[in-house]
């Protein structure tokens, strides 16, 4: 063993290393790792609140569809209520209209029938006159005889 | 191949040769060129590379290289954060520095013992020691820094008086203040030397066994093969060791006792 100059050398070569590690190597690598781990950490947490967000999407999602078909019951029901309701109006105002339409029809029978008597009394009274004038065999004067002739068809009226 | 019989080197010359460094200088003044360039270009090269991966590190999901570099720094990261509690921006670079400088140089060992040395004599080169943890200078150039900064790390985080102060009263109380203070410099003075000493014994004894195996000429392949792989265990875990070890160093200098 021989302790010489060579050891001061290779105290040169070490601090020479030290130095490099410590100002050059370990602080750039040292920065990318942490970074590096804030960056996963980062990351999962992410990952962590799209999953919570997520399930609450699918909670309020749930809700809405829940609600909606309860909506859609409600109008179900309502849309019946309603169809039962018009059907109801409509037999009603059928039944006014065919009434209606009865009576009108009674109205028009009972005119037929007066301008039908109107007619019979009228043409009994000219046969009435003809008859006359047949017994009479004279002719009548229709100037003259028109008052004995209107209280002939108002006799018959 | 340096076969002991063919050449003109006894075996104990071999080994000889193989446990000599490539040096220059006389006395304390010398230096041994082949760990300290080895060291350096292993150094240069590992650390040039995680500055290019730093310099272009993003955030983005690691590729390649970049996930490589990561995967390293946060085993050695997590280490520190098990060990060292108090808040110090030097340890983790530190001791990332040391686990991946030493495992390379440790992984020196894994060439076999001739290639280099052999490659290097064709050039003049006459002797080449390939594994730098296999020198006591590196070590104890690694466990005296570490120790500096210990010592640096008591004075900021106890200040000078606390760090006398607890010298002086730990563990027996203030009226034992001499045995306290006698235990203290032992214990301090143990931890580089231990450091130092465990690596190098090691690496050495690693070392010696491949040189050992290698004399065996054709016949080291079987040999060389499993303690080759039995290695790369001891590679790793001296590494890790001295790493480790470090991070504990600095932890209790940073905590009172």
């Amino acid at each position: 063993m021989d302790i010489n100059a060579t050891l001061l050398g290779h105290v040169i070569w070490f601090a020479f290393f030290i130095w490099i590690t410590m100002k050059y190597i370990w602080p750039p690598l040292q920065k990318a790792m942490q970074d590096r781990q804030a960056e996963i950490a980062d990351g999962l947490a992410a990952a962590e609140k799209g999953r919570k967000e997520l399930e609450q999407a699918a909670k309020q999602s749930e809700v809405v569809i829940s609600d909606a078909k309860s909506n859609a019951a409600e109008i179900v029901v309502q849309a019946e209520k309603r169809g039962v309701e018009v059907l109801e109006q409509a037999k009603e105002k059928a039944q006014l209209e065919a009434e209606r339409i009865v009576e009108a029809a009674k109205g028009d029978i009972e005119q037929e029938i007066t301008r039908a008597k109107e007619e019979l009394r009228s043409q009994l009274s000219m046969l009435a006159v003809a008859g006359a004038e047949k017994i009479l065999r004279k002719e009548v004067d229709h100037a003259v005889h028109k008052k004995l002739l209107q209280d002939l068809e108002k006799e018959f009226g | 191949m340096a076969n002991p019989e063919g050449g003109n080197q006894t075996s104990a010359e071999y080994i000889n040769h193989h446990l000599t460094n490539l040096k220059v200088g006389e006395g304390f003044w010398t230096l041994h060129l082949d760990t300290f360039f080895v060291s350096g270009f292993l150094g240069l090269v590992a650390f040039g590379l995680m500055l290019r991966v730093a310099q272009k590190a993003s955030n983005g999901v690691p590729t390649g290289m970049q996930n490589f570099v990561e995967m390293v720094v946060s085993l050695v990261n997590d280490q520190v954060k098990d060990t060292f509690h108090a808040k110090s921006n030097l340890v983790t670079p530190l001791a990332i520095t040391i686990f991946v400088w030493v495992f390379l140089m440790n992984a020196m060992d894994l060439i076999p013992v001739d290639f280099l040395s052999q490659g290097f004599q064709l050039i003049g080169v006459d002797y080449f020691k390939q594994v730098p943890t296999t020198d006591p200078n590196l070590t104890f150039a690694l466990s005296l820094t570490v120790f500096a900064i210990m010592i640096g790390m008591n004075i900021k985080h106890k200040g000078v008086l606390g760090l006398m102060k607890e010298s002086l009263t730990v563990p027996f109380g203030k009226w034992l203040f001499p045995v306290n203070l006698l235990f203290r410099i032992i214990e301090d003075i143990a931890k580089p030397i231990s450091l130092a000493l465990r690596l190098f014994g090691n690496l050495y004894a690693g070392e010696m066994v491949f040189i050992l195996i290698a004399l065996f000429g054709v016949w080291q392949l079987p040999l060389a093969l499993p303690w080759a792989l039995f290695h790369i265990l001891i590679i790793t875990l001296q590494a890790f060791v001295f790493m480790m070890l470090t991070i504990v160093y600095m932890s209790m200098a940073a905590e009172s006792h």
